[in-house]
């Protein structure tokens, strides 16, 4: 009797624990097919960035490597009391700001052009609007400095010699503000494709009947676009605001062609990069990263946090 | 759809030109300039007053000035993106299928840490990757590329694929197992044509990503033993020492255009699609 008993719990039993262990055997699969591909993403960021760390309390520098010495945070002491840093924070803020906003406004609307256009328009326009994101951003920013540079032949300066009171000799690259008016303007024409991708992926999703309703009850087109598109539309925004906040905080590849960072646009990458590479401070320059590198989180859980941007949501379903 | 007015259609017309005129703006420029002889440069004008293909000449015939420095970046960028993007693609196909089709814990940590690591900035790896390659040999390597391009085009390469790759009916599969196919043969008639625009576009979108480069590229290499075309265009000089690059980048620069060009008007509903599902699917 009691065999009976426990072969009838057995077979109670296995079900479940065919199950789990089935479960185990795939949980094992997915870790063996996803687990090369995880590890080697960690291993080409988390070391560096460890190293980064570790390399920032020493005082080091290539020029005389032999002279390598733990001193703790005696480089963040160094580089956070140098205005210089504080000005390429400003200056890499000021570049974000201004970037984002133009590109959201320009992003929205080349966004709207591609949802409205008719099927031949479309195909046309969106081609267009990849062309810039398809270019290396080396070439952009070469193609935009020539354009506007008047010692490689720039045309610009005699195209607006017509405004009265415009220097037709004026170098755009000799001053803060007409130097980071051309490096915007050049990540603004570079990245917009991108935002406003994810700003027609997000247009796309609007329930076309709520504006369908909104109309028939007699709203005009500027209450339909704030009632009822842009709500709907509030986590592709955020999304996108979110993705380019940090991409353009990170801005290096036209400001190292047109200025290298001279004339008060050295934004936080290439002072990183001239501190570490240019003049071979690794130690200082190792504090540098590890700051940029704080940064970018903390904007990002500002943006997470604050205006709970849910990046993975949707995703796992 | 009703039928549109003429003041209509003329709007269309007009935003589509503006849209073009913006877009195209600065790849019309440099082509521009890519023409202009060095006296016909300052002339102000965005049309040559002379045409030249002496630019091209100077980077593409032998005898060029700058002809073995373009040429053999181009050979080092072409070959280190295409390496980090096939390694990336092979790797993430795996990670995207398991992600899309197997149920275990820690999918979600890979889809955030891949989101983490392709918003990281660049230059933060890039100089403990100068020291460590200095003193490993890795330095103005091939290698010493194609390791820190992984960090671009494996995470975007993971997020893309695992987008695709949900939308495929893998039913499909079993289906055809029923109707008699061996496994084999349902994989290879059900799942590969299904997920291979998946995988082409992904590839696509990282080779784009590593093409791109420039932060590596100018950090990690000192000759052209490795150096890529962007970081080569800012180390070129004229054809004497008081001749001003400018005609030989421009036209360099159009060399390395007109292919990406041509892939984004070929397959540009793929990368949009690619482009959107891999960022926002909310």
């Amino acid at each position: 009797m009691s065999a009976a008993t426990t072969s009838r719990d057995e077979k109670a039993r296995m079900p479940r624990a065919k199950r789990s262990e089935r479960s185990r055997a795939e949980a094992r699969l997915g870790w063996m097919l996803a687990g090369p591909a995880f590890g080697l993403m960690l291993l080409v960021t988390l070391y560096p960035i460890g190293q980064a760390l570790y390399d920032s309390l020493f005082s080091l520098r290539l020029t005389a490597p032999d002279e390598r010495e733990l001193i703790w945070f005696g480089n963040y002491a160094v580089v956070l009391g140098d205005p210089a840093l504080w000005e390429s924070m400003g200056v890499t803020l000021v570049i974000t700001v201004i970037t984002v906003i133009l590109e959201l406004i320009l992003g929205f609307a080349l966004a709207l052009v591609m949802h409205r256009a008719a099927k031949k328009l479309r195909g046309l326009a969106r081609t267009a609007i990849l062309v810039p994101y398809g270019i290396v951003t080396v070439v952009a920013a070469f193609a935009w400095f020539y354009a506007f540079d008047i010692n490689s032949g720039g045309f610009v300066n005699s195209w607006l010699s017509w405004i009265p009171g415009f220097d037709p000799d004026l170098n755009w690259f000799a001053h803060p503000g007409t130097s980071l008016f051309v490096i915007i303007l050049s990540e603004v024409w570079k990245t917009t494709p991108f935002i406003s991708l994810l700003l027609l992926s997000g247009l796309a999703q609007v329930p076309g009947d709520l504006e369908e309703a909104a109309k028939v009850d007699g709203a005009t087109g500027a209450e339909i676009m704030r009632r009822v598109i842009l709500p709907n539309m509030k986590a592709a925004i955020m999304v996108a605001v979110l993705f380019r906040t940090l991409e353009a905080f990170r801005i290096f590849d036209n400001i190292y062609i047109m200025t290298a960072g001279a004339n008060g646009t050295e934004a936080l990458s290439l002072l990183a990069y001239n501190t570490s590479i240019g003049r071979l401070e690794i130690g200082l320059g190792s504090a540098i990263s590890v700051l940029l590198f704080l940064s970018v989180l903390v904007i990002a859980a500002i943006f997470i946090k604050g205006f709970k941007v849910d990046l993975a949501g949707g995703k796992n379903s | 759809m009703r039928a549109m007015t003429w003041p209509q259609r003329i709007g269309w017309i007009v935003i589509t030109v503006l849209v073009l005129v913006w877009s195209l703006f600065p790849v019309f420029a440099i082509l521009m300039t890519s023409f202009k002889t060095p006296s016909g440069l300052f002339s102000g004008t965005l049309i040559p007053t002379e045409w030249t293909l002496q630019n091209y000449a100077e980077i593409l015939t032998p005898g060029g000035s700058a002809q073995e420095l373009f040429l053999t970046s181009l050979r080092n960028s072409i070959g280190i993106s295409l390496i980090a993007t096939a390694i990336a693609v092979i790797l993430a196909t795996l990670c995207a299928y398991a992600i899309a089709r197997l149920d275990f814990r820690g999918k979600r940590i890979i889809l955030v840490t891949a989101l983490a690591v392709s918003v990281f900035p660049v230059v933060s790896i890039v100089t403990p990757l100068f020291n460590l390659w200095r003193s490993i040999g890795l330095y103005d390597t091939w290698l010493g590329l194609i390791i820190p391009y992984l960090s671009l085009t494996l995470p975007i390469s993971i997020w893309t694929l695992a987008a695709f790759f949900r939308q495929i009916p893998w039913e499909l599969e079993q289906a055809a197992q029923v109707d008699g196919a061996t496994p084999f043969e349902a994989f290879r008639k059900t799942v590969v044509p299904l997920a291979a625009p998946g995988v082409f576009t992904t590839a696509i979108i990282a080779f784009f990503i590593a093409w791109n480069d420039f932060v590596y590229g100018i950090s990690l290499t000192s000759t052209d033993a490795a150096r890529p075309v962007p970081a080569a265009l800012s180390f070129f000089t004229g054809a004497s020492q008081f001749e001003d690059p400018t005609g030989a980048i421009s036209a360099a620069a159009i060399v390395v255009t007109i292919p990406v060009v041509v892939v984004v008007v070929i397959f540009q509903r793929r990368i949009v699609s690619g482009l959107t599902q891999g960022a926002v699917k909310g």
